[in-house]
């Protein structure tokens, strides 16, 4: 047999100094005592506290975190290479289940693509029709992200009183387009049909007793003894360090980089409202916990404003070669039977070409790069997913911290292996 | 051709015992002492089986498995105050596989996964069933390419199907009820014969033992199995 | 993103500050300028585009690969870099044969393109020299093949007709 201190963990383990860690130790006030053996251990892929199925192997000496090696590709589902076989209406279908709490942002920044590439124009009422959406998507993504991470760090009952909000978003999302996730609402060219006669009074009681109960969440965790010192002055890392990793989204902007894809470089009408970004000072997992917090407030907000600001108009893009017609149309137009017909079995073709476009989504930069070459299926569709790239900060988070502050690094990063995994 | 109907005398009932009666004579050259032990042992562990399944079925606990998007539905309904299986019984989720009975495949079974997950089946303790969740652990869902392995029922046995994408909280619902249905009518799990899903190889045996099970519970009935007899 | 004539003084830029070969061609198609590079100085070019430029681009979103079947070079690798201060997008192009798919990486320019740079290599394999660590990332180790290749069957394994499957071994047997 092969000497087993060749193995390659051993060699990693053998690798790694254990030289006293440069600052105080993790754990305040306590004397490490250096341990001479390390332990290496496999996090996953099931476990109670990875977002998904996330493998992490980490090497430990004692309680602290050495060394972590993420593995990923165990829900690899080859989405974008299933684009490639699917007429470009169809894809959206696909791409929506990328990052699967986050399926507005998928279908937007994908279908936003395409309208580049067709250079379609999206009526002004299919825009703040998106923005709505994609803003309860926003705080249903942050609503799980609470309710799961709280849950990992310990304080249960945050899981309870999220899915209870969260249901009630999905219940708006059943409203106006029949399914609760992954509602292939967004077509190329605006939404797929408008919004029913109540669904806006319905939005309007949501948002009305939505920032009371991000008051009962914040009074519950904000001052919590227990949970400030899970997270505060935990999983530090340096803003540049954060840019050069090309974090985005909430994590950078709690590190105190106020870059957020709305504000500054805006998409879908996004100019026309009123918000702020949150930002943070330090950059430890307190401030990420803030940050989302505060956001999902903003996002109150914008769809408060979207709402009183909706304009009147079709709702989707009048273009018969790249939208459906309507259905009384197909009895009495012989154009619109005929465009029906092929929009349905050929589907529209895109002109060459290629292009990225980004989005804000919950968790940072959601790009979609589409290259078409002028048939009805595109070429290839790529996501530039946010978690995928913000999960290489992880090492960088973790190494050094003990176990538990691990967790909870990895709580506040807010991993969707949807996405990274794609 | 002549063809005469008469009514059979005795009523549907009887009938019914006579036709259990001989398939079970059938099964075995059991006769006289033998088959009056081996027909008051089964009365009374039929009777005994179903207390035993009435139990399992209302404190199944689910392990907690998510893969991908369905595990959003199944939080929803394990978590949420709406959809709460908690009133089924299943409140407790473990996430050790040695101390869980259901293993909810809730999401889309990729090659990397599938050895973990079976890995992970195997380490559940009899008895346990298997809810697929969705339509990619059902079958590949809408992505046939070459990442997914087509269905979880290629390597695990499945109990229950529960279609959609996501299926909505209420639709798994009714699929844990249906397998709490499951449980109660069938406490011989016949699935398993089947499939041939007796379980890890050095419990489960092989298959000619399996039939002679009820000559080995007549012959010893209160003995404790040993690691090669089956379970049940 | 810069427009035309700006992605043209850039070019001119990188062609002074790098080398006259290093760009191939330049590209603007619906408001995005793309650079097309000479791939073995694909390195250089973006440490000039990150550090010494007049017009720097910081942040490296995304690095992605294309598989341009029938067109030659077949692999295409996209840069996109990001200008946070100037709110600017450029994207950045090298094309590469399969049979010679060697690019140098950039991530000690980029730490970024780590799990990136393994991506493209495990959906199209595309080489990096000098990538600390590349390997397989979604598929498992022993996988054989480059999925998003456009070659590459859908299914993973290729349909079965009655003109091939004579040369295929059937999976039945």
């Amino acid at each position: 047999m092969s000497d087993p201190l060749k193995v390659p963990y051993r060699e990693r383990e053998a690798s790694i100094s254990l030289e006293a860690m440069d600052g105080e130790s993790p754990i305040a006030g306590v004397e490490l005592e250096p341990e001479s053996e390390m332990l290496t251990i496999n996090l996953g892929p099931h476990h109670p506290a990875t977002h998904g199925v996330l493998r992490l192997l980490c090497t430990l000496e004692g309680e602290t975190v050495r060394s972590v090696e993420p593995i990923i590709g165990y829900v690899h589902t080859g989405i974008e290479k299933s684009c490639e076989d699917q007429e470009y209406w169809k894809a959206i279908t696909f791409v929506e289940r990328m990052d699967y709490l986050a399926y507005y942002f998928n279908a937007y920044a994908y279908c936003s693509a395409v309208e580049t590439l067709l250079e379609e124009e999206v009526p002004a009422r299919a825009q703040y029709l998106r923005v709505i959406h994609m803003e309860l998507n926003r705080i249903a993504s942050h609503l799980f992200w609470l309710g799961t991470g709280a849950l990992d760090i310990g304080a249960i009952t945050m899981l309870w009183w999220a899915l209870r909000e969260r249901d009630e978003v999905l219940d708006l999302f059943e409203m106006s387009s029949g399914q609760r996730l992954h509602t292939r609402y967004f077509q190329v060219g605006g939404v797929f049909e408008d919004i029913p006669p109540g669904w806006e009074t319905k939005v309007r009681a949501f948002l009305a007793e939505m920032p009371s109960r991000i008051d009962q969440y914040e009074a519950l965790l904000d001052e919590n003894e227990i949970w400030l010192r899970r997270t505060k002055n935990t999983g530090i890392v340096p803003v540049d360090q954060l840019i050069g990793l090309g974090v985005t989204g909430p994590l950078l902007r709690a590190a105190g980089k106020p870059w957020d894809l709305r504000k500054a470089m805006p998409y879908c009408g996004y100019e026309h409202f009123d918000f702020k970004i949150p930002v943070g000072t330090v950059g430890d997992n307190y401030d990420r916990y803030r940050v989302r917090m505060a956001e999902m407030r903003e996002s109150v907000k914008i769809v408060e404003q979207a709402l009183d600001g909706l304009p009147e108009g079709p709702y989707i893009t009048p273009n018969r070669k790249v939208a459906l017609p309507p259905r009384h149309e197909l009895a009495t137009s012989m154009e619109a039977l005929i465009h029906h017909f092929k929009l349905v079995t050929e589907g529209f073709r895109v002109p060459p070409g290629e292009t990225y476009v980004a989005v804000e989504s919950p968790r940072g930069e959601l790009g979609c790069f589409v290259v078409a070459d002028g048939s009805a299926k595109p070429v290839r569709v790529h996501m530039r997913d946010p978690s995928f790239v913000n999960l290489q900060a992880l090492r960088h988070m973790g190494e050094g911290s003990v176990i538990a502050d691990f967790i909870a690094c990895l709580a506040m990063l807010d991993p969707i292996l949807g996405g990274i995994d794609r | 051709m002549e063809v005469t109907r008469t009514k059979v005398p005795g009523s549907k009932e009887e009938f019914r015992a006579k036709q259990l009666s001989a398939q079970q004579m059938l099964r075995g050259d059991l006769d006289g002492q033998d088959l009056d032990e081996y027909v008051e042992k089964r009365l009374l562990l039929s009777k005994l089986n179903e207390a035993q399944s009435w139990a399992r079925k209302n404190a199944i606990w689910p392990l907690g498995f998510g893969l991908a998007c369905c595990a959003i539905e199944m939080i929803t309904v394990i978590g949420s105050p709406r959809n709460d299986l908690s009133r089924f019984g299943a409140e407790v989720i473990r996430f050790s596989p040695r101390q869980a009975d259901l293993l909810i495949l809730s999401g889309r079974v990729s090659i990397k996964m599938a050895p973990i997950i079976r890995r992970i089946y195997d380490q559940m303790l009899e008895p346990k069933w298997v809810i697929s969740m969705g339509a990619c652990a059902s079958s590949a869902g809408m992505f046939n390419n070459y990442a997914l392995v087509a269905g979880a029922d290629k390597f695990l046995p499945v109990d229950v199907y529960v279609p959609g994408c996501p299926p909505r909280p209420e639709a798994l619902m009714y699929g844990i009820l249906k397998l709490q249905d499951k449980i109660t009518k069938d406490p011989e799990l016949g699935w398993r014969e089947r499939y041939h899903a007796g379980g890890t190889e050095e419990f489960g045996g092989s298959e000619p033992e399996r039939e002679d099970h009820a000559r080995q519970d007549a012959e010893s009935p209160s003995q404790d199995a040993g690691p090669d007899a089956p379970r049940r | 993103m810069p427009d035309a004539t700006g992605l043209e003084l850039l070019a001119q830029r990188v062609r002074e500050a790098v080398a006259d070969d290093a760009i191939v061609g330049t590209r603007f198609e619906h408001g995005h300028a793309t650079l097309d590079v000479h791939p073995p100085r694909v390195h250089a070019v973006l440490s000039y585009l990150r550090d010494s430029d007049d017009e720097p681009y910081g942040f490296l979103a995304s690095l992605h690969g294309c598989d341009y079947l029938p067109a030659e070079p077949r692999l295409g690798i996209h840069y996109q870099l990001l200008s946070m201060e100037r709110r600017d997008r450029l994207g950045v192009r090298a094309r590469v044969t399969v049979e010679e798919p060697q690019l140098p990486t950039v991530t000690d320019i980029f730490p970024t393109a780590d799990f990136q740079e393994r991506e493209v290599y495990d959906f199209f394999g595309v080489i990096f020299d000098g990538h600390p660590d590349l390997r397989r990332l979604f598929m498992p180790e022993d996988y054989v093949g480059h999925p998003q290749r456009r070659d590459f069957p859908m299914g993973g394994e290729p349909v079965l007709f009655t003109f091939n499957e004579h040369k295929l071994p059937r999976w039945y047997e």
